[in-house]
């Protein structure tokens, strides 16, 4: 049975705006997305050039090699606007305060093996500097991008990598206290395991192409950062040495890599089925960052992985090669 | 178990420091001055980030969680206002046109602010001014967005709507909005942080925001309210950034101040000019009125900016130039400005007319100095014009000014009868300006403003025609093909309300939800 509730029916005169209609083909309804995405950014007639990049206008494509005939052949398969990001993070971040919750509520932090806690620390704490570095990042790739396709997800995932790097900091305030956070820099800044990692990071600050500077961060350094550290080493190895309760901590970020990732692929994916010379440009970046990459991360992992570390990058190596090939990408 | 040795206690202030500028590092591999190229050339001197005082302590999963609790509330008044016809409600139809006017021309600034945001959110050295400016960065394509999503459904009922990014980059008396925001940008950092964040958003907030949101509750837009109000707590954290910003450049260095006195006197003219488009709206625009433009003025830059300024006079900050003049024009601007737009209403995505007997006399006893002697005349005979159907249209195009790309309506300080022209000759070229402020802005940075994309200009050049027009052809319409260069449909989108189709719709449609036919 179906209860026929009857409202006043008037015709609209239109179901969108004239921009969404010429996009997705004609005047029809149009999602949330579509209205909150496309053609937001300026693209014509602007006033005057940065006094900061008076080679280019304020919006150009031309800061990147990378051409697109349309940059809104990009799309967010989450199809994440500020009102479906929140939500979305809302509920991850429910999940996280509970895990935190449990973790401290039962003093599984203190009950950890000193050896396990010893590496959590030395492993993870140096790593909210490297999210910080991601932060900087997609600052930057929103700020000069081209097309609010493009840039729209990374000022999400600027944010999300500053949720991270506070999460990171977190767990190294749970396992220790403000010295640990403070060990962590100094590693970070001084020892010899993390400066392959952190002159890398630094150098992706100098990075001038919005998109070269997408592949560095969001598809080659997370790409492996990410299934190294959180899906091997905290799901895999620590929690196999009674350290489940780090795998708690860290969920937040094995699923947030697990959702963005698809967000990363669809992009490069669009980027090198546009022509054979960005697929070559994309190309040459990857595997130029991927081997500095792959290099720095190596003494990160034998912070927890010890002897069997050559083995394990170079299987999450094979596994990024492989994730890249199915987004178009042969490497 | 082991027993747990006592912890650092971290009060709130320690704790976000860690959880945000604890995060940076001084970088050895790469210089600075290479991360952060654009810190140094406005001459601003910044000896320690470190003194930067967090204006909000808001830690990502606090954001998300307070965040998403707001647009769960917000869309669900959207949808159910939707749902509802809620459109049906407003007072008339005339106040759609004020809706119209801020979606495009105060929507598309939300998203510029966004991605001007993300830019000084990435360049400056301190990390803790950069967290902050994130935060502003990712609010102001909520308040983009959210503003389209709201304003969406009028789009589906009413003209004007249809085209509003488009419009922007073309539409004559869009070009105000947008070149103010243009010019912030291309600034420097801490200019546009001035500019933004301190004029804008914390002195000059209260007479943009205000009266549309106001504006909007007073005329049963519950839409626009809605999502204004769901901005409030947003625009309260802008306000301390702004606020901060200053008084942290100012403490930096003692040389500092007159840079940002500059600043202050540039960037509060340059709002100013823009708030004619708002004291328009207010006095003429709005069929249930808040307050008049003048009383706004009055209360929200007089009352509240003089005690700010006051505030700041500890760090040698004086109130910003050409207050006198403001303050004599508070009871013109509105007026000469809805005249303009009355006369070059067939060239404006949205509806004018004239006031009705009521809204005279209200305009007479808000503006006892001015309205009836100088304005009231004009009005009555357009309007008796307009009955005799000879609805007046001025077909010529105004002069613009070169900075603010108003049209030349304003008048000489002290003299309402006396349309005021300054000018400029630079590099073998003659530049116009509306006034004073306009004129020395431009002197202090002629190449900037010598690039101005003014829509006049354009036009006579013959930039502003469809693809394909031939100007040279017999029977060339110029006015019809800017309109088509512009995407403002001749008839539903521009021309008097009075016939109008908005006006002929909203009767039916309200007829169609309250009567019985």
């Amino acid at each position: 049975m179906q209860i026929d509730l009857r409202t006043v029916a008037i015709k609209p005169l239109r179901q969108t705006f004239d921009h969404v209609a010429r996009r997705i083909g004609g005047d029809k309804p149009a999602s949330r997305y579509q209205e909150g995405t496309f053609d937001l950014q300026a693209t014509a007639n602007f006033q005057y050039r940065p006094t900061w990049d008076p080679e280019h206008e304020i919006f150009d494509a031309a800061r990147t090699a990378i051409r697109m005939a349309d940059w809104y052949a990009f799309r967010d398969p989450r199809q994440f606007y500020y009102g479906a990001y929140t939500l979305a993070r809302a509920k991850q971040q429910d999940t996280a305060e509970a895990n935190f919750d449990f973790v401290e509520s039962r003093g599984l932090a203190a009950g950890l093996p000193a050896e396990l806690t010893a590496t959590v620390l030395k492993l993870l704490v140096p790593l909210r500097h490297v999210a910080w570095g991601a932060n900087m990042n997609n600052a930057s790739i929103c700020a000069y991008g081209y097309g609010t396709a493009f840039s729209q997800p990374c000022i999400y995932h600027a944010m999300d990598q500053l949720g991270i790097a506070q999460y990171l900091t977190r767990v190294g305030l749970l396992f220790g206290d403000t010295d640990a956070l403070d060990e962590g820099k100094r590693a970070w800044t001084a020892d010899d395991a993390w400066q392959g990692l952190r002159r890398l990071v630094e150098d992706s600050f100098v990075v001038h192409d919005p998109f070269e500077l997408f592949v560095v961060q969001n598809v080659v350094l997370d790409g492996l950062l990410y299934p190294l550290v959180f899906e091997t080493i905290v799901d895999d190895v620590l929690s196999a040495g009674g350290g489940t309760a780090v795998a708690m901590l860290t969920q937040f970020m094995t699923d947030w890599f697990g959702e963005t990732k698809k967000w990363v692929d669809a992009t490069v994916k669009t980027a090198a089925a546009e022509s054979a010379e960005n697929r070559a440009l994309l190309a040459r970046w990857i595997v130029h960052w991927r081997d500095r990459a792959a290099a720095a991360l190596l003494p990160v992992a034998r912070i927890a992985l010890g002897e069997r570390s050559d083995e394990v990058v170079a299987e999450v190596v094979c596994q990024f090669n492989a994730r890249l090939a199915k987004a178009g990408v042969e490497i | 178990m082991d027993m747990q040795v006592a912890k650092k206690k971290l009060g709130l202030k320690e704790r976000y420091q860690v959880m945000t500028r604890g995060l940076d590092w001084t970088p050895s591999y790469q210089k600075m001055e290479d991360i952060y190229p654009y810190a140094a050339y406005e001459g601003i001197k910044i000896h320690d980030w470190d003194k930067w005082e967090d204006p909000f302590r808001l830690t990502m999963d606090a954001y998300w969680k307070y965040q998403a609790e707001k647009e769960r509330k917000l869309y669900a008044i959207i949808d159910a206002y939707a749902q509802n016809n809620g459109h049906l409600n407003v007072t008339d139809a005339r106040y759609l046109n004020a809706v119209k006017l801020f979606l495009t021309g105060i929507s598309p600034l939300e998203y510029m602010a966004h991605r001007g945001f993300a830019h000084v959110g990435r360049q400056f050295p301190g990390a803790g001014p950069r967290v902050a400016c994130l935060m502003q960065s990712i609010d102001e394509i909520r308040h983009a967005q959210t503003q389209i999503h709201s304003l969406s459904n009028y789009n589906k009922y009413y003209n004007g709507f249809h085209d509003f990014r488009h419009m922007l980059e073309r539409v004559w008396y869009l070009s105000v909005p947008r070149s103010f925001f243009d010019d912030a940008v291309t600034a420097g950092p801490f200019e546009f942080m001035v500019a933004i964040g301190f004029s804008f958003e914390y002195v000059l907030t209260n007479l943009l925001f205000v009266p549309f949101v106001s504006g909007a509750a007073y005329n049963g837009d519950m839409g626009t309210m809605t999502f204004g109000f769901s901005a409030q707590s947003d625009e309260a954290r802008h306000m301390t950034l702004g606020l901060e910003v200053i008084k942290f450049i100012l403490e930096q260095d003692p040389d500092n101040l007159p840079i940002v006195q500059r600043w202050i006197d540039k960037w509060m003219w340059r709002g100013y000019r823009v708030l004619t488009l708002v004291g328009m709206m207010m006095d003429y625009m709005l069929p249930k009125r808040i307050m008049s433009w003048k009383e706004a003025w009055e209360v929200y830059f007089e009352e509240n900016g003089g005690a700010l300024f006051k505030d700041l006079a500890r760090y040698g900050i004086r109130p910003p130039k050409w207050l006198d003049q403001i303050s004599f024009d508070k009871d013109h601007i509105s007026h000469q400005a809805w005249a303009t737009f009355y006369q070059y209403g067939a060239a404006a995505a949205f509806n004018t007319w004239t006031p009705n007997d009521e809204e005279m006399d209200w305009l007479s006893q808000k503006y006892p100095n001015s309205f009836d002697k100088y304005y009231r005349p004009r009005l009555e005979y357009w309007r008796e014009q307009a009955a005799q159907g000879k609805r007046f249209y001025n077909k010529t195009l105004p002069m613009l000014c070169q900075t603010c790309q108003i049209p030349m309506l304003f008048t000489e300080p002290g003299d309402p009868t006396k349309i005021c022209y300054r000018e400029v000759d630079y590099q073998g070229s003659k530049y116009h300006f509306c006034s004073d402020g306009c004129k020395e802005i431009f002197e202090y940075e002629p190449e900037k403003y010598v690039q101005a994309w003014l829509p006049v200009h354009q036009i006579y050049q013959g930039n502003c025609f469809p693809e394909g027009a031939d100007p040279t052809a017999e029977g060339f319409d110029p006015l019809a093909e800017v309109l088509k260069y512009y995407h403002v449909e001749m008839g539903r989108d521009n021309l008097d309300f009075e016939g109008s189709e908005d006006q002929k719709n909203f009767d039916q449609w309200r007829g169609q939800a309250t009567k019985n036919a």
